[in-house]
């Protein structure tokens, strides 16, 4: 019992994982497509570091690298607490937003590991999610000490005298 | 000796490499991948499988995807996709369309679509808007909304399509959200599996036309009951509950129109058929 609720736990992890990736290569061809590179490619580096993340609890768990899905969750919010809003993004945005649109899934990932660890879960699933909930806290500070090193944006950085969408 | 058997796909498998081109924050994105997933979900094949569109935004979906694709006629999907679904029987076919294409354009071969009962999935993903073609009022549109185009609002009331399609004999009607692609894969998958005519409304939301959509995430909530079997109940629940009702809402036991045409064996045979005679 104990060993399939840890298993569970696990395959709900690797998908959490799985769709950030995705929504964050998401966002790196909807940039890519208004040649906004830079966040772009600051995008599709957040994709492989969830990547890497998603490629560990497989390895962890020993299961194939291409499995079949994992069993479908239903997330309390529609979607997995580390994917970021897919209206979260405008075409000028900036790598500061890119970063604090992480810093939040972060945040989020971190809760919720956060708070299975102190549910009434069995004890390996309680000790598993500490464990990820004190990793998405590193992570949290990774965001915060880059995010120190981008510039802020100024406040008209969404201004735009020709945008590419608008009535007429 | 057996043919060794072929490896499960996952979603990114059915996504092709080109990159779409819909406005950053789109519902549309949401929706390939809850396609895309489904397919995975339903161990179904790329080459088994065709994407029919018409004209729109949601309608470039066939090119995002590895399956068999047409983009067809504005309006016209149904039309080629039943054609299509007649002749190869063996084959899953989607079909993609917006408010404007399937409900305006289209909104015929859609009533005729229902009543046929071919067994076709139908995907529209609506955001009651003319998105393309920069921010017309659509025939989901509500009467009241405001814009440059309409000011003070079009004054027209506003289409129904889960209730024409239910009235117009579909065999299967569920309404999904973009903002949640699992659960919107989990629905299409019933969708395609579902025999007949399957009608998916997808609420997808316009981030550049229709910002105040943004909303939807927070209206967006399950059916609170399960999809009933008996017509007059659905659309008596359908035309009552506040458009945010997220689920499969009917499910019918009518027999899908499958046509009276053998199938043709070859496209050589298929095209001796069309081959003109005389002197």
């Amino acid at each position: 019992m104990a060993k399939k609720a840890y298993a569970d736990f696990m395959a709900q992890a690797y998908t959490m994982e799985l769709e950030a990736t995705e929504r964050y290569a998401q966002f790196a061809e909807q940039l890519d497509t208004h040649n906004n590179r830079e966040v772009a490619d600051m995008f599709r580096k957040l994709s492989q570091i969830e990547a890497l993340h998603a490629k560990r609890i497989l390895e962890e768990m020993g299961w194939p690298s291409l499995p079949a899905l994992p069993a479908a969750f239903a997330w309390d919010e529609g979607e997995g607490p580390e994917s970021a809003p897919l209206d979260a993004i405008h075409y000028l945005m900036q790598p500061y937003h890119a970063l604090q649109l992480a810093l939040q899934c972060e945040q989020r990932a971190q809760k919720h590991f956060e708070r299975i660890a102190g549910s009434r879960a069995p004890k390996k699933v309680r000790a598993a999610a500490a464990e990820m909930a004190g990793e998405e806290r590193e992570h949290v500070r990774l965001i915060e000490a880059w995010l120190a090193r981008v510039p802020q944006p100024t406040a008209d950085w969404d201004e735009d005298p020709d945008p590419p969408r608008m009535s007429e | 000796m057996n043919e060794p058997a072929a490896a499960a796909l996952v979603a990114k498998d059915f996504k092709s490499d080109y990159k779409p081109i819909w406005c950053p924050g789109c519902g549309d994105y949401s929706v390939l991948s809850s396609i895309t997933k489904a397919l995975a979900i339903l161990e179904l094949r790329p080459e088994n499988v065709a994407v029919v569109s018409g004209i729109g935004c949601s309608s470039r979906i066939p090119a995002y995807t590895t399956c068999y694709g047409f983009h067809g006629v504005h309006g016209r999907s149904l039309a080629a996709a039943t054609g299509l679904k007649v002749a190869r029987p063996d084959i899953t076919v989607l079909v993609a369309s917006g408010d404007g294409d399937g409900y305006s354009i289209g909104g015929n071969h859609f009533l005729h679509a229902c009543r046929r009962n071919v067994d076709l999935t139908y995907i529209v993903m609506d955001n009651h808007v003319y998105g393309m073609t920069k921010g017309q009022a659509s025939p989901t549109t509500e009467p009241d909304w405001d814009s440059k185009l309409a000011p003070g609002g079009s004054g027209v009331r506003e289409f129904h399509p889960l209730v024409i399609a239910l009235a117009s004999g579909a065999n299967f009607v569920a309404r999904a959200f973009s903002g949640d692609p699992n659960g919107t894969a989990a629905i299409l998958v019933e969708a395609v599996r579902h025999p007949g005519f399957s009608f998916v409304e997808i609420l997808s939301p316009c981030v550049t036309f229709r910002p105040d959509q943004r909303s939807w995430k927070e209206r967006a909530h399950p059916a609170p009951v399960a999809p009933t079997d008996d017509p007059a109940r659905a659309a008596r629940r359908i035309m009552t509950d506040d458009g945010f009702n997220i689920g499969v809402l009917y499910k019918g036991n009518r027999k899908p129109y499958r046509g009276s045409v053998p199938a043709t064996g070859t496209v050589a045979g298929l095209g001796r058929r069309f081959e003109l005679r005389g002197g």
